[in-house]
């Protein structure tokens, strides 16, 4: 069953600020002062594009990613969730 | 967090597994998070002070200076700086220099003894004009003010407490208590957490360091070993809810790692910008060995952090040394480089304090503690300058040991003359 995410509006958090690394890139939340390693490029493009997709999914394929590697990407975006580095677009931001 | 696993081909050579630890020893584009020590003027003599702070050096960076260092950490996206000192806020540009730092996206961490703390500033820094990019850690070294004061000055635990109280009643969410452990206030973490809990604050427990005047103290000041197996347990046991700074990497070798970075992040993720724009490998290291470059020459600090001969050696894979054949070595990774040093011991050696009690063996060798390459401390001593002399465990010798009958003390525990 496809994860539910992938069908949501997300977007990268107000309080995130990404730099960009050899690896990926450094997330770093001013809010919970939490650090975080993208360590794929496509994942840094996938986060930095969220926003301006309806959902997920839309930003998965605008991001060159095969539909094969969605559930895994869903999967790290999920782990980038419960630090708050990401959040679904309905909730206040 | 790790989201992905695999490293993708980089510019530089692939590590084995592309962990955090390593993509962190091979050094980043820049700081995560630097510490700036604003001045060397303080207003305490701390006796273990690590930067040997008091006077503050006519060379110490202009407003503008510091501005342009503000806009440079912007550029390089330096996610926030840990400000210290000296005593920081007692620079008349203070408070401008941590707005001009807000407003340009770096958050600020700074380190205070909370002289200038007043129910004013406490409710500024809880204003949205800080907007959370502030944390402010008070300085205390001891749950009581007996502890606390032996070490930093008489009053100076008054201080502290005021500040904390200023803040918590301006509603300044999450004040940090920044503490160093040492041996007299190791069996008081209980009543810390307890006292930072009471003023919704956070406890911060960091290392004591032999650098500085930290040198001179450190003998009688750094935590036993099984001082070290007590703060060992109890940081497990409190896991995330006390923060460390990832300073006790060292005890990492007792078993299971603690939480957060495991390894000396000199010049790879940290350094030290000093008052007058000296950039060392780290905090606990301003000594001409480890003086990467000053920021006011041509290209600035991104220079010195990218390029800087010092830098690029840290940067470079390390052996292990006389640690390398140690089962332990992948935990603690040898421990801490200032601590070696500053205690005259090789650096590819085992760290002053090893739990596996290898440090104290070197310790008993032949050494050669490096001499101080600056030292900013008053010549005379300041009127709530902390004595350490008076302060052993033996009550003083008065004026009457010149009476033969001086210091006996009959069953009964009659006390001497003048006490």
């Amino acid at each position: 069953m496809p994860d539910p995410l992938l069908d949501e509006p997300w977007g990268l958090s107000p309080s995130v600020a990404l730099r960009p690394e050899p690896f990926g890139a450094l997330a770093y939340h001013f809010g919970n002062r939490r650090l975080t390693f993208l360590k794929r490029p496509e994942l840094v493009t996938l986060v930095r594009c969220l926003g301006e997709h309806p959902d997920v999914r839309s930003a998965l394929r605008a991001s060159g990613i095969a539909e094969a590697q969605h559930p895994a990407y869903a999967a790290a975006l999920a782990g980038l969730a419960r630090t708050d580095m990401i959040r679904p677009r309905t909730a206040a931001a | 967090m790790t989201t992905v696993q695999q490293r993708p081909a980089g510019r530089r050579p692939a590590t084995r597994n592309g962990t955090r630890i390593e993509e962190f020893e091979l050094g980043l584009d820049a700081p995560i998070c630097l510490t700036w020590e604003l001045t060397y003027a303080c207003n305490l003599a701390c006796a273990h002070c690590l930067s040997s702070s008091g006077k503050r050096d006519p060379r110490e960076l202009s407003t503008e200076q510091c501005e342009a260092v503000i806009d440079e950490l912007q550029r390089m996206q330096v996610f926030y700086v840990n400000i210290g000192g000296g005593e920081p806020t007692i620079r008349p540009d203070f408070w401008h220099l941590l707005e001009y730092a807000v407003d340009h996206q770096v958050g600020v961490k700074f380190s205070t003894n909370g002289v200038r703390i007043t129910p004013e500033r406490a409710r500024f820094l809880a204003s949205p004009a800080c907007g959370g990019y502030v944390d402010v850690q008070i300085s205390l070294d001891g749950a009581t003010a007996e502890v606390n004061d032996h070490v930093r000055g008489t009053g100076s635990y008054a201080t502290a407490l005021s500040a904390l109280e200023n803040l918590r009643d301006a509603g300044f969410s999450d004040a940090k208590i920044s503490v160093v452990c040492t041996r007299e206030n190791i069996g008081q973490l209980d009543e810390l957490k307890a006292l930072a809990d009471s003023y919704g604050a956070t406890l911060r427990l960091t290392r004591l360091r032999p650098s500085g005047r930290g040198a001179d103290v450190w003998d009688d000041l750094h935590p036993l070993p099984q001082q070290q197996r007590v703060l060992y347990d109890w940081l497990m046991a409190h896991g995330d809810g006390v923060l460390t700074g990832d300073s006790f990497f060292h005890l990492a070798a007792f078993g299971e790692s603690l939480p957060g970075l495991n390894l000396c992040g000199a010049g790879r993720v940290v350094c030290l910008i000093d008052p007058v724009g000296d950039v060392y490998a780290c905090p606990f290291a301003i000594h001409d060995d480890f003086l990467a470059g000053n920021l006011l020459a041509e290209g600035g600090f991104q220079r010195v952090w990218q390029t800087s001969e010092l830098f690029m050696q840290l940067r470079s894979p390390q052996t292990g040394g006389a640690c390398a054949t140690c089962q332990f070595y992948d935990s603690c990774r040898g421990g801490c480089m200032a601590a070696k040093f500053f205690t005259g011991l090789p650096l590819d050696g085992p760290d002053p304090e090893c739990v596996q009690g290898y440090g104290e063996t070197a310790l008993l060798g032949d050494r050669t503690i490096p001499a101080a390459s600056q030292d900013h401390s008053r010549a005379e001593p300041g009127r709530n300058q902390p004595v350490m002399l008076q302060l052993t465990r033996r009550p003083p010798v008065s004026a009457c040991a010149e009476d033969p009958l001086a210091g006996f003390e009959p069953a009964g525990g009659q006390k001497g003359c003048g006490s």
